[in-house]
């Protein structure tokens, strides 16, 4: 189990476990976070999944591959911060993990 | 959560205590139920589905479900906690058996009767059935549901031989699968190619490439007008005359949109139950949303159905959203995507019509786009592991551009200029 802190862009803070093997967005739908759409359900088809992580963590994920690094061009929003939450498998060593989501994906 | 405000056309919108009832329980439903509480309904909303499964996607059914490397309970769209919060009645493993429009009621399969003041119909489709001697061989199989695929899986060996009847996405995500776990596929399609309602010759061909680098056995222009054997053996006939052992036969032949409910309450339908661009029925008070829908599509002056993921989440939000009383007409490229081995094929647009293709990239790599014009504008693209130009091109087709085919074509360009 991991555990991850979802700010909403009202400021709320969530605190949820998931089962290691989930992705940052499965661990939002599964937990009511809003902001979240995940419309292609994790295919990296449609940049709906897009959050923003917290600067301590951002250099601790794997870096983003061909395909997500083309499709979070297109994410409303993008900065350095970006990362597309079906793309990131949750593990022990992302234990603590602090996500921002958006208002919202379109 | 508010109210949504009253309107002041002919049919009032939902109040607080007003109960929509959904009909159909896949994606388009699941996300009429989001929706709706997201525009603010807080009446009794009524979810009915005949499989006794809670909304769930199915593109995996055909990838790595089928595969079996992930869990039913991450094909949910949403966890069974999204439902008691959101207040939502589910009765699963029901079925809706007939509408009383004009008196705003459906009977279910148990006898129930449900009034309505609005009703949802996303009865998205089945599977077309073979119509062949043999039709009703144990060892045909049909991929639409996940008791189809928990009833496929088991057959699943390696060295098990896998007749696919049908080249299209279903036929080829299911061979791609099944000739990873080292199963010995054969694909027969009675078009001249694969793929051949949606893509060019050119990438269709590029598809049966790739599928017989796997070792996949594709015959194309090929028809099946029999399936005989028994039941530890199928033998599939063809229409050359050929026969074709088999231990698994998987049809996928198209999906039939679920109208007969709605045709009996005397509801408009033409290959789908008829919609506006606000997804309103024929009647008073009914919506229909999914695969299921005959509708509007501004972009191509013309009236679809559409299979899709996307179609059908969009729909999903239009019709929460007019029965809110809030107008979001529906106004969407198509789009649609697809895993088979490596590649992934992101399609935009519908490409009827066309009278030019121009490549960018080569189908000698795993990676191309291939554009879709018609008197000079684009119509279409299918991408294969090429993201941005399937972005970018969403976007050109949406505002109906007109491109010069060498820019598409000129990898000096980057993708995401090609807007000019």
């Amino acid at each position: 189990m991991t555990k991850v802190t979802f700010i909403e862009h009202n400021g709320t803070v969530r605190n949820v476990e998931v089962d290691d093997g989930l992705s940052l967005m499965e661990a939002a739908v599964n937990n009511l976070v809003p902001g979240i759409d995940g419309d292609c359900g994790g295919a990296c088809a449609c940049a709906t999944c897009h959050v923003h992580i917290d600067a301590a963590w951002l250099d601790k994920l794997p870096p983003m591959e061909a395909m997500e690094n083309s499709m979070i061009e297109f994410a409303e929003g993008r900065n350095e911060s970006s990362r597309l939450g079906c793309q990131i498998k949750l593990s022990p060593a992302l234990d603590g993990i602090v996500v921002r989501t958006p208002l919202g994906q379109h | 959560m508010s109210r949504c405000p009253s309107a002041s056309t002919l049919e009032a919108a939902l109040i607080v205590s007003e109960t929509v009832i959904i009909a159909g329980a896949g994606q388009a439903a699941g996300q009429a139920v989001a929706s709706l509480r997201q525009e603010g309904f807080d009446g009794r909303i009524v979810l009915v589905g005949a499989e006794p499964v809670l909304p769930y996607q199915r593109p995996p059914l055909s990838k790595a479900f089928l595969a079996g490397t992930l869990p039913l309970e991450r094909l949910f769209l949403k966890p069974p906690a999204f439902y008691e919060q959101a207040r939502v009645d589910t009765l699963l493993g029901v079925a809706v058996t007939e509408l009383d429009a004009a008196g705003r009621q459906v009977r279910l399969d148990d006898g129930r009767e449900l009034a309505f003041d609005h009703l949802l119909l996303a009865t998205g489709g089945r599977a077309r059935r073979l119509d062949c001697p043999g039709a009703d061989h144990p060892r045909l199989h049909y991929l639409r549901t996940v008791a189809d695929v928990d009833g496929i899986r088991a057959a699943l060996r390696p060295g098990a031989r896998l007749v696919l009847i049908g080249g299209g996405y279903v036929g080829l995500e299911i061979a791609a699968v099944a000739a990873k776990l080292g199963l010995a596929v054969t694909v027969l399609e009675a078009a001249p190619t694969v793929l051949a309602r949606v893509t060019c010759p050119a990438v269709a061909r590029f598809f049966e490439s790739v599928h017989r680098q796997a070792g996949v056995t594709i015959r194309c222009a090929t028809t099946v007008t029999g399936i005989e054997g028994d039941a530890s053996l199928a033998r599939v006939v063809t229409g050359d005359g050929q026969r074709i052992d088999a231990d698994l036969v998987i049809a996928g032949i198209g999906l039939l949109p679920n109208v007969e409910l709605v045709q009996a309450a005397g509801l408009v339908c033409d290959n789908g139950i008829v919609v506006d661009e606000e997804c309103r029925t024929s009647a008073p008070g009914i919506f229909a949303a999914g695969d299921c829908t005959q509708h509007p599509n501004a972009i191509y002056d013309s009236r679809l159905r559409l299979e899709s993921v996307h179609n059908a989440i969009e729909q999903g939000k239009t019709a929460a959203a007019a029965m809110c009383g809030k107008a979001r007409p529906y106004r969407q490229v198509p789009w649609f995507w697809s895993d088979q081995y490596d590649l992934k094929l992101q399609t935009a647009g519908l490409n009827r019509g066309y009278d030019q293709v121009v490549m960018r990239g080569s189908t000698d790599s795993r990676s191309f786009a291939a554009f879709y014009l018609r008197d000079g504008r684009l119509l279409a693209v299918d991408a294969v592991n090429r993201p941005v130009e399937f972005m970018v091109a969403k976007a050109l087709i949406a505002n109906r551009t007109v491109i010069a085919p060498e820019r598409l074509a000129d990898e000096r360009i980057a993708a995401k200029d090609l807007a000019g």
